[in-house]
């Protein structure tokens, strides 16, 4: 070789005689070779899942020939349809259908990349911030995306995508739409508007950003639940204790729980809109203050103090919010007004287990689909038995290797955690419709009495060493 | 270093494969296997041919140095007519190879016959045969190509597509009398069609998205944002002005210009 391997960080491809320099993360002129980390892969080769590769999610190129040889254990090895391509029309063979041993059966792996025209992706947002009204329209490029449903526990939820917006929209709607979907898939970070609502930038496995605001925790449930979970820790060290929240803010010695330990009226009044003893929706309007209030200090929630109930010089209040961000010790003066006091070192403990006890706020990605479709003939000359297969859970449905959840009822309808899903695994056509990785598995017996491809099935050993229609080389990304 | 791969494909057609190539045959008659034989023959050795001398058709075709090999001299030919703007025979490439094989398989007993290079089309048609293409764009069309027709390459450029773009055309499609002309062509329509310093165009140097890009630090087309009607009936009048030219010149016999769902015939 007369030419260096190597021109700064770029590697000298020689796959091909146009021996192209490949940048880090780019690809060759043939677009099918890429520089991952210093090494050249495949951009598309069918990948398989290995257990065996450690921790750290290490992508590496293997061939024929540079394998080590050890035995095939099938636990180690899933093959997934990443890179395996597609074939069209549908009721040509799926491009590999896989036959392995797992406990001396043998199991069938149909793998093909399916076209998606009908999915989309549903978005749990850890936030108790409001994002938008229920029914607002999402939008992402400023195309209408979807829509914001019902919320759920500490949590706002979206549903993105749909055939109406994929394809029932217009060019520009379908387009913008499918190209959230398959980032939002692809554990891309999304900025979606809500009309009439927020900013938020949403990226499955990492912490919402609402309106510039990244969400740490999600509260430790609302203020009533707050004092129902510590209302025993308090007692004793504190007259009386005032959970700020958006949704419900409790008040310890009115709430339920303090009742029961004994806690004595301290004469406290809370505006806002009494629910049941010792709860009130409505103390302030959303944002970004106490417990997803607007409020900044947390005083102007309370009335004047009733000495006929109970308030007296010298009662002590503690004030805090449903993630343990924010908190106050006051006390009452001569003329029963609350005054900032530093906080007793006992009270400390309660304040930061209301913290330790706030989950991380993530956002979720499901991506939903059916794939009842002509897809199914790809796998068997009889759709509908693979339909009644699945159904009834002798064939088990993944997605890039990850297990999808079956909706009961008809048809196909899959939704699967996008971070389970190997890295990049999702694509589109121009449709617009989205490209995801898909496995039928089950036994060899099972795969003949669905009427399965009998003949074009093939053994791991033989796609590693020859590989299908669509080029020769795998790669293994960890499991 | 992998070899040229041929394979036919289940419906009977040639596939080709080498590095960056894929073609995609096609030939009728009672000479076709023997046409595909001189094809796979002639394939084998072009890319490694074209690789010998990459850094020279890589050059701007006002100072480029001399080519040699037969397909890089047809790219060099197909470019040299635009001069003086900026050039290179790589615009040419796929019409080129296109050309090469299709040359190597037409003979005796073939009756039509294409080579399809990723969208940029050489045919052969002997009297009586024409030639059905079909465009995908907003309003799908097809066009015929009949043997007294003189277009005989099709191609097709836009920054979406495999190569590199300094315009923002969706897809210029060129009919011309040889893929390669019709290839070079449609290159630069299509860097025509364009409108400088727009907000809405994200570009970025060629060579940071492919460091032996032949367009080296030139901005291309990464991302094209929302553009208005007059917007995109200027970018594509740009485009048109250019395909006129050629047009009246006699380098090109047509071209159909697409953007943003509007679509534009010379």
């Amino acid at each position: 070789m007369t030419e260096p391997l190597r021109q700064g960080d770029k590697i000298r491809c020689d796959a091909c005689p146009v021996m192209c320099y490949v940048a880090p993360g780019k690809t060759g002129a043939c677009d099918r070779y890429a520089n991952l980390d210093g090494v050249i892969i495949r951009t598309d080769p069918l990948t398989l899942l290995d257990n065996r590769i450690a921790e750290g999610g290490q992508i590496k190129p293997f061939l024929k020939a540079d394998w080590d040889n050890k035995p095939f254990n099938c636990d180690d090895f899933q093959v997934t349809a990443m890179g395996a391509g597609t074939t069209y029309p549908d009721y040509k063979p799926a491009p590999f259908i896989v036959s392995k041993k797992i406990d001396g059966i043998d199991f069938v792996t149909v793998v093909s990349e399916a076209i998606f025209s009908y999915c989309g992706v549903k978005v749990k947002i850890d936030t108790d911030r409001h994002i938008g009204d229920e029914g607002s329209t999402v939008r992402y490029q400023g195309e209408a995306v979807g829509l914001v449903i019902t919320g759920e526990y500490g949590s706002q939820m979206l549903s993105l995508g749909g055939v109406d917006h994929l394809t029932g929209g217009g060019k520009a709607e379908g387009k913008s739409t499918c190209e959230a979907l398959m980032r939002l898939c692809n554990k891309e970070a999304v900025e979606l508007f809500i009309d009439g609502g927020s900013k938020v930038v949403v990226q499955a496995g990492k912490p919402p950003i609402v309106d510039e605001k990244v969400e740490e925790r999600m509260r430790v449930g609302c203020g009533s639940a707050t004092i129902g979970m510590f209302a025993s820790q308090w007692k004793g060290l504190v007259d009386e204790v005032v959970v700020v929240d958006d949704h419900i803010t409790g008040v310890v010695s009115e709430h339920q729980a303090g009742k029961v330990l004994g806690w004595e009226d301290t004469g406290i009044r809370v505006k806002g809109r009494r629910s049941t003893p010792g709860r009130y929706f409505e103390v302030a309007e959303p944002g970004l203050g106490w417990g997803g209030t607007n409020i900044e200090d947390p005083l102007t929630i309370l009335g004047d103090w009733n000495p006929k109930k109970g308030a007296r010089p010298g009662l002590s209040i503690l004030m805090v919010s449903t993630t343990g961000d924010q908190y106050g010790y006051y006390m009452l003066d001569e003329d029963l007004v609350p005054r900032k006091q530093a906080m007793p070192d006992t009270l400390i403990p309660s304040v930061e287990l209301i913290g330790e006890n706030c989950e991380p706020a993530l956002c979720t990605v499901m991506f939903m689909g059916g794939a009842g479709g002509s897809l199914r003939s790809g796998a068997t000359n009889n759709p509908v038995r693979l339909t009644r297969s699945v159904q009834a859970g002798t064939t088990t449905v993944t997605v890039g290797g990850a297990q999808a959840y079956v909706w009961p009822g008809g048809g196909i309808t899959i939704m699967v955690d996008v971070t389970a899903t190997p890295d990049m695994a999702f694509g589109y056509v121009p449709t617009p419709a989205i490209v995801a990785p898909l496995e039928f598995t089950t036994t060899l017996e099972e795969y003949e009495r669905l009427g399965g491809h009998r003949t074009s099935v093939r053994t791991l050993d033989d796609i590693l060493a020859k590989g299908g229609e669509y080029g020769s080389n795998v790669r293994a990304i960890q499991k | 270093m992998s070899e040229a791969q041929a394979t036919f494909l289940s419906d009977g057609r040639l596939h080709l494969h080498h590095g960056p190539i894929d073609l995609i045959i096609e030939a009728s008659g009672p000479g076709a296997s023997a046409g595909y034989e001189r094809a796979v023959r002639r394939f084998q050795p072009l890319l490694a041919e074209l690789a010998a001398e990459l850094p020279a058709l890589r050059t701007d075709i006002n100072h480029g140095p001399t080519i040699c090999s037969p397909v890089g001299r047809s790219m060099a030919a197909a470019v040299q007519v635009f001069q003086p703007t900026f050039v290179t025979p790589m615009a040419a490439v796929a019409g080129a190879v296109a050309d090469a094989v299709l040359a190597a398989l037409v003979g005796k007993g073939i009756k039509k016959a294409y080579v399809n290079n990723g969208g940029d089309v050489t045919i052969h048609l002997t009297r009586g045969e024409s030639f059905t293409a079909a465009v995908v764009s907003e309003q799908p069309s097809r066009f015929k190509i009949r043997h007294e027709d003189p277009s005989r390459g099709i191609a097709t450029s836009g920054w979406r597509g495999r190569s590199h773009s300094l315009g923002i055309a969706d897809a210029v499609t060129v009919l011309a009398t040889t893929a390669a002309e019709a290839d070079a062509a449609a290159t630069l329509i299509a860097n025509a069609v364009n409108l400088p310093g727009h907000p809405s165009v994200q570009r970025k140097p060629a060579s940071e998205l492919y460091p032996d890009s032949d367009l080296g630090q030139r901005l291309v087309t990464t991302g094209v944002g929302p553009l208005t009607i007059s917007e995109t009936l200027e970018a594509l009048e740009r485009g048109r002005q250019n395909a006129s030219t050629m047009l009246a010149n006699g380098f090109i016999h047509a071209a159909a210009l697409s953007l943003n769902g509007e679509l534009i015939v010379v």
